[in-house]
């Protein structure tokens, strides 16, 4: 008994090590969002693209949506940027989801020259000046992607990059299993 | 003489004056309160809040692009007239318990608020646990008779070989 006594500090030790060993390999960026299972926040803003045309949260609802929070001074939304216009383009991902964007407080004609020169992936971009959406959302920095589905439920939160590996592994089951629900009149 | 003099001070005053506006780099954006109270409130819940994207610091702290957006978006409601329990409760309601830097007690901080208190407690259990065991004592340092008995069996033992003289110690010591 009491050489097991003995040895419990250096257990404690041990396991306390493992812990924090854990701790250091976590991302504490990456976090659930508060937001998902709830509904879209309600918005009125203008697009982009118009500073005279209004938008709000019915023009999106109705279609499964991924809504890209992107900002022309952000590095990784350029990274991100040739697989949304894949998304856009590709036949059967065009077909599963519509993509919208959010101009996250940026200024208008930086970003109206972004969607010119590296082309406009978006049906249109909310033009989110204030960031005042995106506090809404829940949204931490750019860039963000958020799958909403055909009710107007936000069913995923992703913050970093798209790619075509993050898109197989984050977003295709959550596509199929949102689209395998509408089918079956849920 | 006079040249150098008049340069050290310049220099003296321009470096002040960059010191002077690196401290007052934090706040960026003015806003404007009707009255004492609202103000108040608006720079204690900027505190209480935590900047999502730079979690070592609070809103009131942080120049990132997310915390200016939460400040505006706090004094909106502010102005909306919307109490201190609603508006940190639509702030969790977005970014998740985590956005308060003082959590509230729930079964997901029980091991935050009550884990401190719990060392604490082990730490006096073994405190005393440590000092009341029994100190050593005449009584229980003595030997009991089979321990007696050993030990004179070793001390014959012990005597018997030492009268061999080839012991390798003993000759050592003679040399």
């Amino acid at each position: 008994m009491n050489k097991v006594i003995r040895f419990l500090p250096l257990v404690l030790v041990i396991a306390l090590g493992i812990v924090l060993y854990r701790g250091l390999s976590l991302n504490p960026s990456d976090m659930p969002s508060a937001l998902v299972g709830k509904a879209m926040p309600d918005f009125s803003l203008s697009i982009v693209k118009d500073a005279e045309k209004t938008v709000t949260k019915a023009d999106l609802v109705g279609d499964i949506i991924l809504l890209n929070v992107w900002a022309t001074w952000c590095p990784t939304c350029k990274y991100e940027h040739p697989y949304l216009l894949e998304i856009a383009t590709n036949p059967k991902l065009k077909s599963q989801v519509k993509l919208y964007g959010v101009n996250y407080k940026d200024e208008r004609a930086l970003a109206q020259q972004w969607l010119t020169n590296y082309q406009d992936p978006y049906q249109f971009s909310i033009f989110d000046e204030e960031g005042l959406l995106g506090v809404k959302l829940g949204v931490f920095g750019a860039p963000e992607t958020f799958v909403i589905d055909h009710h107007g439920i936000i069913r995923k939160r992703f913050a970093g990059a798209l790619d075509v590996r993050m898109w197989r592994k984050e977003f295709e089951p959550l596509i199929e299993q949102i689209i395998a629900e509408r089918k079956q009149g849920k | 003489m006079m040249l150098n003099r008049i340069l050290f001070i310049g220099t003296i005053l321009f470096t002040a004056f960059f010191m002077a506006d690196t401290s007052h780099a934090t706040p960026v954006e003015t806003f404007e309160f009707n009255d004492k109270v609202t103000k108040i409130r608006f720079q204690e819940l900027s505190k209480e809040l935590r900047c999502p994207k730079c979690q070592n610091q609070n809103l009131a702290d942080s120049n990132s692009t997310v915390a200016s957006a939460l400040r505006l978006d706090l004094y909106n409601l502010l102005i909306q007239g919307r109490s201190d329990a609603e508006i940190v409760d639509l702030m969790v309601g977005r970014y998740g318990e985590f956005v308060l830097y003082r959590p509230r007690v729930s079964s997901l901080t029980y091991i935050l608020w009550f884990g401190p208190v719990l060392l604490i407690l082990i730490g006096i259990t073994v405190v005393i646990v440590i000092l009341r065991k029994k100190p050593v004592t005449k009584e229980n340092l003595a030997l009991n008779r089979q321990q007696k008995e050993k030990l004179q069996q070793l001390l014959k033992e012990e005597t018997s070989s030492n009268s061999q003289p080839s012991s390798p110690v003993n000759k050592e010591d003679k040399e």
